[in-house]
């Protein structure tokens, strides 16, 4: 059991981690998510008893870790894959640790079996990918068989194979009672390993909750609703009569409504009663990825901004229409690659780029609908590329290219919102 | 045991990697190779010296004319056993394993150390006979009075060298810091506020312009050194035991 009570961190005037109050809980995977520098590093170090919080303490076992007795047979950890000497075999590097906790050295042939890295042993750590690299960390954390175990990012650099590994071995460990406390950036696969979450955002909580309770409170089911964009008073008038209805209204960026707490049916009825025409109504979920971003979207310190190319670009030959950008590129409302199954065709962006990369859910908000009419993209020419592109380009509200890089982050219009929202329902079957 | 346990991985983080055979090598090479060809040449010059320069003739000390050289790889070591852990992110491994940071600070500097003294001590024996065997008819003995202890001594210096080298590696961390300033600072400035009039009174109790005077046997006719050969060694085993305090402190209150 790991608690955390009031934990702060201040580096000079910037606070890394603020009032951070938590408990890890054996026998369950426990998820520590936020994006990058929301201070999940620096409190997995205060845990270690490696840096000392500015105010605040942080127990294992009820004990601070520098005065728990044994330390690293209770407490194994992988902070950072990287942080191993090159010129040492995997091998002695394992033997060293050991050998510092007293543990016998056959436990690291062992673990080097258990992270399969039995065969590269006495190789240098220098030549090893950051997937080996990561293998080596989790052995290095595995040595004591402890109750407690931390992992700092562990599925970063492996492939699919490893990734699922480490989703079993950290299940596994759980599964023998263990508190296994594992950190991410990545909501998706936290939500396929872990049973508890727990959300930070510049440092702060954002949520402690089961992953149940999470996908609950954040997957519901929605439905789209969008009236004629040409007469914006149908909206208002349906908005108000949904409400009533008890119904639940959020404007979406594009100009549709989403809607909660209504059957599609019921909504169908309503528009029917206050005679309403309706351009699209669809039933949606959203994504417990989305869901994450949209709760540490405020605390999210690295934003790209969108790439001006000032001076680096030739002048246009005469009659060539700019390039359209990706949709949403720099702009606050874009967040994440569209899932696959959103034309995240591998092989369309060399000849429909940018337009053919990404197609943005047309005015249906149907997402199948544009890889459905796309035709096989091997069988497609460079030259046609443009008759693909055309029906989507006229779809993306993204800004036009000349828009200016201060206007961005104001510029909400941004990111067609299906890009993220409108995943179809197969994806959230989680 | 908590710091036998310690000992016992440093031993194994020193052995596995080339770092330390290449320095430690490279630290016996040069001042055994140096030390030998000022021996030889200092035997060709002396039939042209002074009388003056007969009489300061001290053959113990040229045979270890090398160290100068050779120190700078031992300073290399010492920095790069400890800053290796900072550099490479271990120390957050370490210092998880081995809360006690005290415990393992003084373990590490304690295997570094006796692996510097014992190479530290072969060298500067193979230094003394090797360029005892270039200068001929003017050598010295070992049984000479005061040559063991100029011997023994310059084993001691090496190693002190090291451990001092360590104690600023882990106030700085970072190996290139470090080095820039250790490096430089024994092979030039060191030197030149120790024989230099205007900074000699001060000079002379830097670590290494007061270490070295143990090498000496013969004392210079107007040498007004206000320490002997042992008080020295004493004052440069004052500077290690303050550079490795501070870095003890500094290493106990900051963050890894």
């Amino acid at each position: 059991m790991i608690e955390a009570v009031g934990l702060t961190k201040r580096y000079g005037d910037k606070t890394a981690v603020y009032n951070l109050s938590f408990q890890v809980r054996p026998g369950a995977v426990t998820g520590f998510l936020g994006p990058n520098g929301s201070g999940k590093s620096t409190t997995m170090r205060m845990i270690l008893g490696l840096d000392n919080p500015t105010s605040g303490t942080v127990t294992i076992g009820g004990h601070p870790y520098r005065k728990l007795p044994n330390a690293p047979r209770q407490v194994g950890a992988l902070l950072d894959a990287k942080a191993v000497h090159g010129g040492r075999s995997a091998r002695n590097h394992l033997l060293s640790l050991a050998q510092l906790s007293g543990i016998p050295a056959r436990r690291v042939d062992e673990v080097l079996g258990v992270v399969g890295l039995q065969d590269v042993a006495n190789k240098r750590s220098k030549g090893f990918s950051l997937g080996m690299g990561q293998r080596l960390g989790i052995a290095a954390a595995l040595l004591g068989d402890p109750q407690v175990l931390l992992f700092d990012e562990p599925v970063n650099g492996l492939d699919p194979e490893g990734i699922l590994w480490v989703r079993n071995l950290m299940k596994a460990l759980a599964a023998e009672g263990r508190t296994v406390f594992v950190s991410s950036h990545l909501m998706s696969e936290m939500a396929l390993t872990a049973d508890h979450l727990i959300v930070i955002g510049r440092g702060q909580l954002l949520a402690d909750m089961s992953v149940t309770e999470f996908i609950s409170a954040n997957s519901a089911d929605f439905a789209r609703v969008r009236t004629p964009d040409t007469e914006p008073q149908l909206r208002e008038k349906l908005s108000s009569a949904l409400t009533e209805a008890g119904g639940h209204v959020l404007p979406e960026q594009d100009g549709a409504l989403r809607v909660t707490g209504l059957p599609l049916p019921r909504i169908s009825d309503i528009a029917h009663e206050a005679d309403v025409r309706l351009w699209e109504l669809s039933p949606h979920q959203a994504s417990l990825e989305e869901a994450y971003m949209r709760m540490t979207q405020g605390a999210v310190d690295y934003r790209s901004t969108a790439d001006q190319k000032a001076g680096l670009q030739q002048p246009l030959p005469p009659g060539a229409q700019p390039p359209m950008p990706v949709p949403g590129q720099g702009q606050p409302g874009w967040y994440a690659p569209p899932p696959p199954q959103q034309g995240g065709q591998p092989f369309t962006a060399p000849q429909g780029a940018p337009y053919g990369g990404q197609p943005p859910a047309g005015p249906y908000g149907a997402p199948g609908a544009a890889p459905a009419g796309q035709p096989n993209p091997y069988a497609q020419p460079a030259a046609p590329a443009a008759p693909v592109a055309a029906p989507a380009a006229p779809a993306q509200p993204a800004a036009p290219p000349a828009q200016p890089a201060a206007a961005a982050p104001q510029a909400a219009p941004a990111a067609p919102a299906p890009l993220t929202d409108a995943e179809p329902k197969s994806e959230d079957a989680r | 045991m908590a710091a036998a346990q310690v000992i016992r991985s440093e031993w194994t983080k020193i052995r596995s990697v080339a770092s330390t055979v290449w320095t430690l090598s490279l630290a016996v090479v040069v001042t055994l190779a140096l030390g030998m060809l000022i021996s030889a040449l200092s035997k060709n010059e002396f039939d042209k010296m002074s009388a003056r320069d007969r009489t300061d003739f001290d053959p113990t000390f040229i045979s270890f004319a090398g160290m100068s050289l050779g120190q700078l790889a031992m300073i290399v070591f010492g920095v790069l056993v400890v800053s290796n852990e900072y550099s490479t992110g271990m120390i957050r491994s370490s210092l998880a394993a081995v809360p006690q940071r005290g415990t393992f600070l003084f373990s590490k500097i304690a295997v570094a150390t006796g692996l510097a003294l014992v190479v530290g001590m072969a060298t500067s024996f193979a230094a003394f006979f090797l360029g005892q065997a270039m200068l001929g008819e003017h050598r010295a003995h070992i049984s000479d009075t005061g040559v063991l202890r100029a011997v023994l001594g310059g084993g001691l210096y090496m190693t002190l060298i090291a451990m001092f080298s360590m104690g600023v590696a882990v106030m700085l961390r970072s190996p290139m810091l470090s080095l820039g300033i250790l490096m430089p600072f024994f092979f030039l400035i060191s030197n030149i506020l120790g024989n230099v009039d205007a900074t000699k009174k001060v000079g002379r109790f830097l670590p290494d312009q007061a270490g070295s005077k143990i090498m000496q046997v013969v004392t210079p006719v107007d040498d007004d050194t206000p320490y002997g050969p042992w008080g020295g060694l004493g004052i440069m085993a004052l500077w290690v035991l303050v550079v490795i305090a501070g870095g003890y402190a500094l290493l106990k209150k900051r963050d890894a």
